[in-house]
Formats: C-alpha cells, structure tokens, sequence
C-alpha cells in the first residue's frame, strides 16, 4: 500500500468516522518497499492541494523519514525544488507498506498489511 | 474503440471473470455522453505549461474507486485512458474489493493496462502525450468503508449478481450440504432477496462518500426496479458534501441484448448545482 494511498483512508469502523483520532492511521511494524517509479512533478504539484498535508507529515514521521515542513510547499516552491519534488515522489508514490499493520488511533483495532494488501474488513462484532 | 485491459493473469476460479456487465460499463464510460460528462467536470488542459502565479489553479486530480473491481477490467481501463475519458492524465485510481485475490487481480490488470497505455503512446507516431493516470492500491473492504469522507469523485459499482447466466460453471455438487452451500452463494450472488440489498447500501453511502462535484455509475438490471431505485435517489438528502445540490440518477447506457430477463442498464447519479449555486460543473 502506497503512502498516498493512506491519506485517503481511515478506520472502517462507523463510530469511528465522527473522530478525529481516526485519521491517519498509524503505522505499525511496517516493512517497507520502494517502487521504481517514472516522476511525474506536474501529477505532483496537481495532487498536493489534494494531500491532508499534516496527516502526511504524521504519516512520514511515522515511518521513519525525515520530518516535513509544517507546512506544504506551495506550487512555486515545488516546481523550483528538485530535491523537494523527489522526496515527496519518493514518499507519496514509491513507498510501499507491505507487511505490517495500520491502528485505528480511536478505537485502537488494527488493520493487517499482507504482501501489500490492506484488509479493512471488519470482525462481526465491529460491523 | 479503446482496447480492453488484458486479465488474462486473473485466476478465475477466485475472481469474476470480466462479462456482459463488464463489457457494458466500459461502452458506457467511454462512450460520447459520458466522456463529455466526465471531462467537463473533471478535464485539465494539461498542454498548456505547468501554471504559473497568474493562472489559476488546474482542479486537482479526481479520486475514482470502483466497488467490487472483481478482474480490475473496469478501474483499468478508467485508469488507462484517463485523458481519453476523463480529460486529463492527472487522476489516482483505486478499489476495494472483499476478495484478497481481486485486489490482487486488480492491481495487475491495472499496472499491465496503464503499462501498455504508455507503450502505446511512445510507439505511435502522432506526439500524444500518455493519456494514463495513476493506480493507487486495492484494499480489501466492505463498499466504501475505508474511504474518507467526501474524497471520491467517480465511484463505479458493478454489483456481484449480475448476470446469472454468466456466472462460472459450478461443478456438480457432490453432497448435499456442497448443494446447500452452492444455494447460498447463489443468493449472494444475486444480491439478496430482491438482487437490491448490497446495491441499496451503496447508494445509501453517497451523499457522505462522494465529493461535491463527485458522481457514480452503479449497473442494474431489470429485476432491480430501475424506475424505482432512480426514483429513490432523487428523494435523497444532499448529504455530508454540503452545497446543497440536488440528486440526480439517469440512465446513461443499456445492454442492447435481451439476456432473458435481466437486461442492464447503467445509471448516472450525480448531484446538480444549477440554480442551487455557482456552478461548479464548468458547462
């Protein structure tokens, strides 16, 4: 699962949807990969506005990466920001979580990451 | 005629294999009417440079997630000629299926389909520029459940019990509890008592789950009521979107087979902003 994945997903549990602590959720034990990905900076600088910038930076510290600036780059930051570009391509699209888990910050249940297939499905007694 | 994502990898004997209501929604999604749609709302003239301070803002890239991709033909294809269909390259594909082995499926079929895309495109001898978006992961889930909030702006739904007569073979029971167990799937398979259940969950989630300018192509089939279900969602609420838009469900593209009784059809939901508010459709 890509972290730009991630960003858009939270806890499957409904009581869960109403709080905030439900996203991001957090990784755990991950093993991580990296794709070998073309860069596309202008599908970058499109998708950014997109981006909840601060679960992200939750989300890359997490995992272990260098902490992001409070606050997003804007556009003409990003464009003239080779080394910018990169990381953020790196992180969004290459970084794949393959085993592991992502925990509900709320409800604390965790969602199992199996050969990078999250499963959101739920036990009967949570639906 | 746009090609059709290759599935042949797919093990059929755990995934759907890609039929008639497949085939249905990739005519109906590339069809004129419907690109014209798409494009309007979500289109990006990506010639243009990269913009600068003094052009506003290209409208940021669509989420699409297709429920039950099942093979992953659909969000393949979707996402493989994004600029074709949608009007720009700049889109984040995804699925959510309950079959680990369809995310899988779909994951392929999807990297294989935008691989060949851009193939296509380099090896043609007009400048195209390769039209595919960006395929993001298929989770394993209940419809929608894992998904934010307000972030989906295409949802395409194909629901699991249709039609029953392409179903795959189902060997001959040997037992009776593999008859009983085979009776069961067959409900399942037809969505429940009257074909509805899953399918009235689905759109009883789209007000929260699409965005504002979001819309969905779910199919249905006669037995379905369609006259009925469009009925219903007219009635609906505007939802967690806010805007206050008004629901909209047309049918957008039907079988031109008459596969005995269930002959599909795809509807268009989508909510309507004219007269409401600003329009933020772009026609």
């Amino acid at each position: 699962m890509k972290v730009l994945t991630l960003n858009f997903l939270t806890c499957a549990v409904k009581d869960c949807k109403s709080s905030n602590n439900s996203f991001p959720l957090h990784p755990k034990d991950a093993e991580l990969v990296y794709d070998d990905l073309e860069i596309n900076p202008q599908l970058l600088v499109n998708v950014l506005p997109r981006v909840d910038w601060v679960a992200l930076r939750t989300t890359s510290t997490e995992l272990g990466f260098p902490e992001l600036p409070e606050q997003p780059p804007t556009v003409e930051e990003l464009e003239s920001d080779e080394k910018m570009l990169q990381d953020l391509h790196k992180l969004l699209m290459e970084t794949q979580i393959m085993e592991g888990k992502l925990v509900c910050g709320n409800c604390g249940h965790e969602y199992a990451i199996r050969e990078g297939i999250a499963n959101f499905l739920l036990p009967s007694h949570l639906v | 005629m746009l090609p059709t994502p290759d599935t042949s990898h797919v093990p059929y004997q755990r995934v759907y294999e890609p039929a008639e209501d497949s085939f249905l929604l990739l005519d109906t999604l590339s069809s004129p009417s419907e690109t014209a749609f798409l494009t309007s709302r979500f289109g990006n003239n990506i010639n243009t440079t990269i913009s600068t301070s003094s052009q506003p803002p290209p409208p940021p890239p669509p989420l699409i997630l297709e429920v039950g991709p099942g093979s992953g033909v659909v969000i393949a294809f979707l996402t493989a000629h994004a600029q074709t269909i949608l009007g720009t390259p700049h889109v984040l594909a995804c699925g959510v299926d309950v079959n680990r082995f369809a995310c899988a499926a779909t994951a392929k079929t999807a990297a294989r389909a935008i691989a060949e895309a851009k193939d296509d495109a380099s090896s043609s001898s007009s400048s195209s520029s390769p039209g595919a978006g960006f395929f993001l992961d298929a989770v394993q889930g209940d419809l929608v459940a894992p998904v934010r909030a307000g972030m989906i702006d295409v949802l395409v739904f194909n629901p699991p019990y249709v039609p029953t007569a392409e179903l795959p073979a189902q060997p001959q029971p040997e037992s009776e509890a593999e008859q009983q167990q085979q009776q069961q799937r067959g409900t399942v398979v037809r969505g429940g008592r009257d074909g509805m259940e899953t399918t009235d969950r689905l759109i009883a989630a789209l007000p929260t789950a699409l965005s504002e300018r979001g819309c969905a192509y779910v199919l249905l089939c006669a037995q379905n009521k369609p006259e009925e279900v469009k009925e219903q969602i007219r009635a609906m609420g505007g939802g967690g979107g806010g805007g206050g838009g008004r629901w909209k469900a047309e049918t957008v593209g039907t079988s031109g087979k008459q596969a005995g009784w269930e002959k599909l059809q795809i509807v268009r939901i989508w909510r309507d902003y004219d007269g409401v508010a600003a329009d933020t459709t772009g026609s």
